[in-house]
């Protein structure tokens, strides 16, 4: 079976995709047919996932498998379409077409009676394909296209409901942010085309064992991180994300959280061969990551909307695997990337399962309650944060801590005290949603609120189930399996401590316990919190004025600067060209007056050319004769 | 079926067919838009035969047919297509027969326009298609009287009114054969006092080693003339203001193919013939190109008429075929012609869906629309498949150009086509917004009587639509036949391969 699905797993993506055509060209009028269609083969595609992952992880660590077809020839530049199978394929295939899954199953209830439905699965059918087009990529070449067209899918979707100006101008943010990003990325691409005549991962790899040009190979790291900034959504390009939540809250789950923006950290993992040989570049990379997991955590502490605490929550998630990454802790990197997928969707369908029983209200402090209305919603809910919160025997937990102990052991103790924080930062605002919204007092919405039914329910109770045991796999408990098959000859592999494992937890704990402190004993106001640091409360909820700085830049670098060049267009290219037409207008209106009928006039012309000629043929004589 | 001779029957059935529509009466709307269509559809099938039929493992010049016409000047009828033209030729057909159906609606004096229409087609197929200059140049002037006609009659005053917009396209397309004329005619001249032979042929003029002074100054005319052409900045202007003037038909054959026989003369004539001059001046057109990609790009951000959206930013990407085709290398070459080819299709997407909407809109301006999506989902596909396209998203067959270009152009300018690559944000930007403008936000009441598009209007749609994509997803399916005409003349005239390590 493996044998003969392994060449043949171009069928993962390709099974999405003719759902996709069928439905755009054939199904779109028959929603329940079209969604029917979209399950199915989202489903095949995760039972070819799983025969691959059995099969990959049957084999010994570090089997390659790969096939590739020539797509675009001709000298100097080929570009394949091709599958690269190895372990960390093996376990994206799966994160992704698992999560996916349930998702299009819980979409069943959450977009019940959405006119665009079959578009809805339509746009979900492509992503899937694309994302496992991306996931499955060889060479860089191919990458960036199914990177840019996970980059329409999200469009797509987070524009879903497009007569709501939020969601269009949402949606086209977030494709133009991602888009600065992929040019550094495409740039990257060109360099490494230019210098070494291949994107394929393993002749890259192979080239650059002997290539020891820095003063290049510096900027070439740092372009090509460009791309994960934008898609991951990495401080300075993170603004798009939590904008997305404008897209419907499965879509959030699938895209937004789980998988498109890992897509940067997979990237990463990926070319890790690239990164880790460019020092500089490994700094940067865990900079950003750090800084984006600490900033976004602080902006999540203030906001109000379920989605939005959520989202930023992810950028901070994903900023700490981007510094997994930096720090060299690449398998750490990944596994965080898996656990994160799962309890992080967790969380977004929990999310959407609250907003559906609230009827589209998305404001915690309007919540209250829920815990007695929605049992289901409310313990996976819980489940998922403390998994995010890094409590054991959680998923969140193990893939934390080998973050933290990679930042101990590599020696970067600032990186591994703002990751600590963060950790901390990070109980306190999923407790502060959860003891405002779950707990609490009821509030006006929230008595009439009602638990969904099975279909939203179920995926819930599995991805809680899921989020309680992915952290097994690369744990001590079980040899930690996760990175004797994925892991890198560049990357750290520290021992497991201890003492990090308890101080992680108590740190975790710590935040539960503040939360619980002020927003459900009250011990401590949280309205005099805010109003005593009222400076800071400011700073934090505005998001640190970042979008209102891109406005205005925009306004002035980009709209402005177009005002100015079209006035140039205008006034003095056109205008040049218009001139030179009126004085050649103005010339023949002049010039006009001579030709006025009178036989004399013409008479005297001559006359006067006859002479002109006449003095020019005697001047000539005299010159030559003198 | 070898001397069958097809090229002939695809260049002239157009020319037939508004002959026929000329005989007709003029109130006989069905069977004139008939002939149109008929015809048209008749070239197109036959170049897709040529497409198909056309042996790819043997390359050259093929489908070959040769009549003396000028003995004296050495001017044959002469016919054949290549892996430079075949490409070109099937545009101008998926163009054409496009443009008959996106004129569809048409009711005032059709059968002229019709007519015209048909000559336009045959005019710029002409170019492509011949391998003798002056039949090239007698086509490039057929071209000419069917544009101003069209303009000045079925164009719209908008910001400038159809009467300028229709002199002005008319004066650019003359300075430039103007240009072109007296580089031909010194070639020819030249040619002949150094083998004493006289001829036209373009193959037979490539042998020839002409002077490198020579060379320069042939090439400059000849840069300029295609470059103008070709909305080079800065000789850009007729653009926007002739496409906005023009009608929906004339802007998609326009945009869509004409303004390629620019790149497609500055690579058959330039480089082929004068490489040694264009070695020189390369450069120039390069710095001027990326001048069009960003100049161009900037200015879209600001208009509001969806004409001079689409027609600045046809301005723009032109600039990318230019440095494709400045960079002087296999890939930036092939990528230059598959992104002409993919421009066209493109542009002439947009131009029809354009069309369509201010035919039953009356307004191209942005801020009046809104949320067309509710009223017209089909148009909508249209607007967003030619959006898509225009900003390079893979899966269509413009980022198949604009990857190649980037990754030849990189080889040879390296800071010039970092500035270039800047463009697909700027594009992306434009294109989406303007797209959000038009298509999304909440339901606008006043356009619910709008109806969407049906019958003959979808052809335009399906028809450049697949050709999109098609081209995207297969990309072998263009770019081997590129790759195999562009090698053999680079092969011919030994420009310079792929750059080297940095």
């Amino acid at each position: 079976m493996f044998e003969f699905i392994l060449p043949n797993a171009w069928l993962i993506p390709l099974v999405p995709v003719l759902a996709f055509a069928l439905i755009g060209l054939f199904l779109h009028r028959w929603p329940k047919i079209s969604a029917a269609l979209s399950i199915f083969s989202i489903a095949i595609a995760f039972i070819l996932a799983l025969v691959i992952a059995g099969g990959v992880f049957s084999a010994p660590a570090g089997t390659v498998y790969e096939f590739s077809t020539r797509w675009l020839d001709m000298p100097g530049l080929q570009v394949d379409m091709g599958l690269l199978i190895d372990a960390l394929t093996a376990v994206m295939l799966l994160v992704v077409t698992t999560v996916a899954l349930l998702v299009q199953i819980y979409s069943l209830g959450y977009m019940k009676g959405d006119p665009g439905i079959a578009s809805y699965y339509a746009y979900q059918s492509l992503f899937a394909a694309s994302m496992l087009g991306l996931v499955i990529a060889n060479n860089l070449g191919q990458m960036f296209v199914f990177w840019e067209l996970v980059g329409i899918c999200s469009y797509l979707l987070i524009g879903f409901w497009f007569g709501k100006y939020s969601a269009r101008n949402a949606a086209i943010k977030a494709f133009i942010t991602n888009r600065v990003g992929d040019f550094g990325f495409l740039l990257a691409i060109l360099f490494l085309q230019i210098m070494f005549g291949t994107l394929n991962f393993g002749e890259l790899s192979d080239s650059m064992a002997g290539f020891t040009n820095m003063t290049i190979l510096i900027p070439v790291a740092i372009l090509l991180f460009c791309g994960p900034i934008g898609k991951s959504a990495q401080f300075p390009l993170h603004v798009w994300l939590p904008d997305a939540m404008e897209g419907p809250t499965p879509v959030s789950a699938l895209i937004h959280a789980a998988t498109m923006v890992a897509a940067g950290v997979y990237l990463v993992a990926r070319a890790f061969f690239i990164f880790s040989a460019v020092p500089q570049a490994m700094t940067v990379i865990a900079v950003i990551g750090g800084f984006t997991a600490l900033f976004a955590a602080t902006i999540a502490l203030t906001q109000n909307d379920i989605k939005r605490i959520l989202a930023y929550s992810t950028l901070s998630q994903l900023g700490y695997m981007m510094m997994a990454m930096g720090i060299g802790a690449m398998t750490a990197g990944m596994f965080h990337l898996m656990t994160h997928a799962f309890f992080k969707s967790l969380l977004f369908l929990g999310a959407g399962s609250v907003i559906v029983a609230m009827h589209e209200e998305q404001d915690i402090w309007k919540m209250g309650g829920l815990y007695k209305k929605m049992p289901i919603t409310t313990w996976t809910f819980i489940i998922g944060a403390l998994a995010l919160s890094g409590i054991p025997p959680l998923s969140g937990f193990w893939s934390k801590d080998e973050i933290l102990l990679g930042a101990l052991a590599s020696g970067h103790i600032g990186l591994y005290i703002i990751g600590a924080f963060v950790a901390f930062l990070t109980a306190l605002y999923m407790f502060r949603l959860i003891f405002v919204a779950f707990f609490g007092s009821n509030k006006a919405g929230a008595e009439k609120a009602q638990e969904n039914s099975a279909v939203m329910t179920v995926p819930l109770i599995i991805l809680a189930a899921i989020s309680v045991v992915a952290g097994l796999v690369n744990s001590p408990l079980m040899h930690n399996a996760f990175g004797h098959y994925i892991n890198s000859p560049a990357g750290i592999e520290p021992h497991p401590s201890l003492i990090i494992m308890i101080s992680s937890t108590v740190i975790a704990l710590a935040g539960i316990a503040m939360a619980w402190l002020i927003y459900q004993k009250q011990v401590i106001s949280a309205e005099d919190l805010k109003y005593r640091f009222e400076g800071i409360y400011k700073v934090l909820y505005h998001k640190y004025y970042i979008d209102e700085i891109y406005a205005w830049l925009g306004a002035r670098l980009v709209d402005g600067m177009a005002k100015v060049l079209y006035w140039f267009d205008i006034y003095v290219v056109n205008g040049f060209i218009n001139a030179i037409a009126y004085v050649t207008a103005i010339t023949g209106e002049v010039l006009k007056f001579t030709e006025d009928g009178q036989v004399q006039t013409y008479a005297l012309y001559m006359f006067a050319g006859i002479v002109l000629l006449l003095v020019s043929a005697l001047y000539a004589v005299y010159t030559v004769l003198i | 079926m070898n001397n069958f001779p097809i090229l002939s029957l695809i260049l002239l059935a157009p020319l037939i067919g508004a002959i026929i529509i000329m005989c007709l009466p003029k109130d006989n709307g069905k069977a004139i838009k008939y002939i149109a269509a008929i015809s048209t559809f008749l070239s197109l099938l036959l170049s897709l035969v040529v497409f198909i039929g056309y042996d790819r493992s043997l390359g050259g010049m093929q489908f070959v047919e040769k009549i003396p016409w000028i003995a004296d000047l050495g001017v044959n009828y002469a016919l054949g297509v290549d892996g430079i033209s075949l490409p070109l030729m099937l545009l101008t057909n998926l163009i054409g027969f496009s443009a008959v159906y996106a004129s569809w609606n048409n009711k005032e004096r059709i059968k002229e326009f019709f007519a015209l229409l048909l000559i336009l087609i045959t005019g710029v197929m002409g170019t492509f298609v011949t391998t003798d200059l002056f039949i090239f140049f007698l086509f490039y002037e057929v071209v000419v009287i069917p544009i101003y006609l069209m303009v000045i009659m079925w164009g719209s005053t908008k910001r400038v009114t159809k009467e300028y917009a229709g002199m002005k396209l008319t004066i650019y397309l003359l300075i430039g054969s103007a240009f072109l004329m007296v580089g031909l005619i010194s070639l020819f001249i030249k040619a002949k006092g150094i083998t004493g032979v006289p001829s036209m042929d373009m193959a037979f003029l490539a042998t020839i080693d002409f002077p490198v002074s020579f060379q320069v100054m042939v090439f400059a005319f000849m840069a300029f003339a295609f470059g103008t052409l070709l909305s080079m900045f800065p000789f850009h202007a007729w653009s926007p203001d002739g496409y906005a003037g023009a009608p929906t038909a004339v802007s998609m054959i326009h945009a869509g193919v004409l303004k390629k026989i620019g790149g497609y003369g500055l690579i058959r004539i330039g480089l082929f013939i004068l490489p040694a001059g264009a070695q020189i001046i390369a450069p120039i057109i390069a710095v001027l190109a990326i001048g069009n990609v960003v100049y161009a790009a900037y200015i879209c951000i600001s208009q509001k008429d969806l004409k001079y959206i689409v027609g600045y930013s046809s301005v723009s990407h032109m600039g990318y075929v230019l440095i494709g085709i400045a960079a002087l290398n296999l890939i930036s070459i092939n990528g230059a012609i598959i992104m002409m080819f993919a421009h066209g299709v493109m542009a002439a997407l947009f131009f029809a869906m354009i069309g369509n909407l201010y035919e039953k809109s009356h307004t191209r301006n942005v801020d009046d629309f809104g949320g067309l999506a509710h009223q017209m989902p089909r148009l909508s596909v249209g607007f967003m498949l030619a959006g898509l396209a225009s900003l390079g998203l893979p899966g269509m067959v413009n980022f198949i150009g604009e990857f190649t270009i980037f990754v030849g152009a990189f080889s040879t300018y390296k800071v010039l086509t970092i500035i270039g690559v800047s463009g697909i944000i700027f594009t992306a930007l434009y294109i989406l917004r303007a797209l959000g403008n038009v298509l999304f936000g909440p339901r606008r009441e006043e356009w619910d009587h709008l109806q969407d598009l049906k019958g003959p209007e979808m052809v335009p749609l399906i028809v450049l639509g697949a050709a999109i994509l098609i081209g995207g997803i297969f990309p072998f399916t263009l770019m081997d036949l590129i790759s195999s005409g562009v090698g053999d003349l680079i092969a011919q005239v030994g420009l310079v391969q792929i750059g080297g390590i940095l």
